[in-house]
């Protein structure tokens, strides 16, 4: 991107940052060429930064009041609801703030796929991104733990199994991350610790994630690269700020909603019985953004087929840069992809609406079904559609579209 | 662009269609009886009455079996639940017997309650609390409104659910019929009978109105927050839609430059 460079005002300002280039950095966010069509879609960024922020606040202070002990996890998350001051808010916060952090980066996610924001040259985005997908879902997962109720205790046991179905070597994984041989304190204090440090992690791939986007720059609805920069684009402030934060905002009321009204709509009633070992939940499921995976998982007969199908399930998102050989970003101008992109999400709805079933009978059919054209979308349709595909005439700029009088 | 939103929306429909038809389907059980709650709602609030008269029923009829263990004495005189006073506060919790200690010798003694005392409990522990109900354990009420399905109109409706079980039906030895209990079969006795107990402020204590009393006052012993979060969540909504409006000017005016360049 090519843009003005930052001229420093004062004798302080260019000796400060001829050493650290912070002003620099400050100016080149400011003035950040985006362009100027960017829909309320790509402002989820945003709004996941804001999430990510949210959930490391509020968990900083959950984890001064919280006790990582399997006899008291579940009375001091009822000391944190009744005694700390505000404890309940922020408690209600963190734990909806995960749904709503998931909700936005579905989303993000989603619009990635329809846009083509994966495609070259913004390959390292979309990987970093998956990564810090794989994070929050292994975060999340052990946040849900935390409060060592029924579903945590159950939930961790189902999950860790899984890696007893490696061969050989699986039961060793499994009595090493158990740290004993069944889930247990030893469990829950790494999960704690390891909740508390991935975050960081994630919040150190956002930077990346952040500067990796700044290279080639936002892609954008026609997805289309840049023409004229003084056309084409607006500076990042106040244009895209206001905007995203507008979006935001309205995001905001959604969580408020819930957060104030209705706070333990997406919990699951059996997280409010102590963990027991010694009682089974008659139905054991994991929080909703994670049902597509576990619809999947339990797709597979095999219990060792079922584990690699799902971990596949992510990887083939990471290689998506390779698997789609379509030369045009935007599902815009992409009339088959379209349809086809609109049938995932209806194929993603499907597994996760399964994977809160009973898989049997005519779920885990289905279950099945909608398993193989998951991994069909991205191993067949995606590489073939490339070659076959008429797609439309491109706009020469993204101010064309503009002028044509549409808007 | 149009055409995606409207299918977004269709998926969005799409999805609480489903999550509705899955909360049908895993509660395959008879309806829960209906009432008025004065806590539903955004401005939904305890009614205190209500709320004493389920304390009075919790302490003379669940308490000798059920422990609240997550309540304080104190938190019957906060705002937001049964709001007694602090003096008939004091004496409900004198008149419990708290075992309190090691003293100065190593040994545990007696006292009456304070205001910072948990609940005594019924039972020291879940295993002796087992041995005393035919190897059934009688949960603790503290969060029992959270963690069933249905919240307090299911153990409302549980309460009235008894009845004599359907001919032809096999139940268990030292088991009772309710209707409202998945699998039908329940540890518990009917033990709610009218004018079981004698409320002070004149109520008639029917069984519908000792139901309905007691499954407030546990309502607000799983969430005594829940006044403060509805009053604090009203403020928060208004404050957000009125910086989002004018968030929504300033970004409109702001917008209007570029577009007018064209």
């Amino acid at each position: 991107m090519s843009e003005e460079k930052y001229i420093p005002k004062s004798k302080i300002a260019e000796w400060f940052d001829s050493r650290l280039p912070l002003l620099s950095m400050a100016h080149h966010l400011r003035e950040y060429p985006t362009p100027k069509n960017l829909n309320y879609w790509w402002t989820f960024g945003g709004i996941l930064t804001f999430c990510l922020i949210t959930q490391i606040i509020t968990g900083i202070v959950l984890a001064m009041h919280y006790v990582a002990h399997a006899d008291l996890a579940f009375e001091s998350i009822e000391h944190i609801m009744r005694d700390v001051n505000y404890g309940w808010l922020l408690r209600y916060i963190h734990a909806n703030g995960a749904s709503m952090f998931f909700l936005a980066v579905y989303i993000h996610i989603f619009r990635a796929l329809f846009y083509g924001s994966y495609k070259a040259p913004r390959e390292m985005i979309w990987i970093i991104g998956m990564i810090i997908y794989i994070l929050m879902m292994a975060t999340a997962f052990m946040g849900y733990v935390l409060p060592w109720g029924q579903m945590s205790f159950w939930g961790a046991t189902v999950i860790t199994n899984l890696f007893s179905a490696i061969p050989l070597v699986g039961e060793g994984i499994v009595t090493w991350l158990w740290g004993g041989f069944a889930v247990d304190n030893p469990t829950l204090t790494r999960f704690f610790s390891l909740h508390y440090l991935l975050p960081f992690l994630i919040f150190g791939l956002v930077i990346l994630h952040i500067w990796a986007l700044h290279i080639p720059g936002n892609n954008n609805p026609i997805g289309i690269d840049i023409k004229q920069r003084s056309k084409d684009t607006v500076p990042f402030s106040p244009y895209i700020v206001v905007k995203d934060l507008y979006a935001l905002l309205i995001f905001l009321i959604i969580f408020a909603g819930i957060v104030f009204f209705v706070p333990n709509i997406l919990g699951h009633t059996d997280n409010y019985i102590k963990a027991n070992p010694m009682v089974t939940p008659s139905h054991i499921v994991p929080e909703w953004y994670l049902l597509p995976f576990y619809a999947i998982l339990r797709a597979v007969p095999s219990k060792l087929g079922g584990v690699i199908a799902m971990f596949g399930s992510l990887f083939i998102l990471i290689i998506l840069p390779w698997l789609d050989t379509s030369k045009v970003r935007s599902a815009v101008f992409r009339p088959l992809y379209k349809i086809f992109f609109w049938i995932l999400v209806g194929d993603v709805l499907l597994l996760g609406y399964l994977g809160a079933m009973v898989p049997e009978g005519w779920y885990l059919f289905f279950g099945r079904l909608a398993t193989i054209y998951y991994f069909a979308h991205f191993l067949l349709i995606m590489p073939i559609l490339g070659f076959k595909e008429k797609t439309l005439p491109l706009p020469t700029s993204i101010s064309e579209p503009v002028l044509d009088g549409k808007n | 662009m149009k055409n995606s939103y409207k299918n977004f929306f269709l998926i969005i429909i799409f999805t609480i269609f489903c999550l509705h038809l899955n909360l049908q389907a895993s509660e395959e059980r008879t309806s829960l009886i209906k009432t008025d709650w004065s806590f539903k709602g955004v401005f939904g609030k305890f009614d205190r009455g209500e709320l004493r008269r389920g304390y009075q029923v919790y302490t003379e009829v669940c308490s000798s079996c059920h422990s609240i263990s997550e309540l304080s004495y104190r938190n019957l005189s906060e705002k937001g639940g049964p709001e007694f006073s602090i003096e008939v506060t004091k004496n409900i919790a004198e008149s419990f017997e708290v075992i309190d200690g090691p003293n100065e010798d190593g040994e545990m003694f007696p006292r009456p309650g304070r205001l910072s005392d948990k609940f005594v409990k019924p039972y020291p522990n879940i295993q002796a609390s087992k041995a005393a109900n035919g190897g059934a354990y009688p949960p603790d009420m503290s969060v029992l409104v959270k963690a069933r399905k249905g919240g307090a109109a299911y153990i409302y409706s549980l309460l009235q659910g008894y009845s004599d079980a359907p001919e032809g039906y096999v139940l268990d030895d030292g088991v009772y019929y309710n209707k409202y209990m998945p699998g039908n079969q329940i540890k518990m006795p009917n033990v709610l009978s009218d004018d079981l107990v004698e409320y002070s402020d004149g109520t008639e204590a029917t069984v519908e109105q000792m139901a309905k009393d007691v499954s407030s006052f546990l309502t607000w012993a799983s969430e005594p927050s829940l006044e403060a979060r509805h009053k604090m969540g009203f403020k928060v909504i208004l404050y957000l839609i009125i910086l989002t409006t004018l968030v929504y000017f300033s970004m409109n005016r702001l917008w209007s430059r570029i577009e007018s360049k064209e």
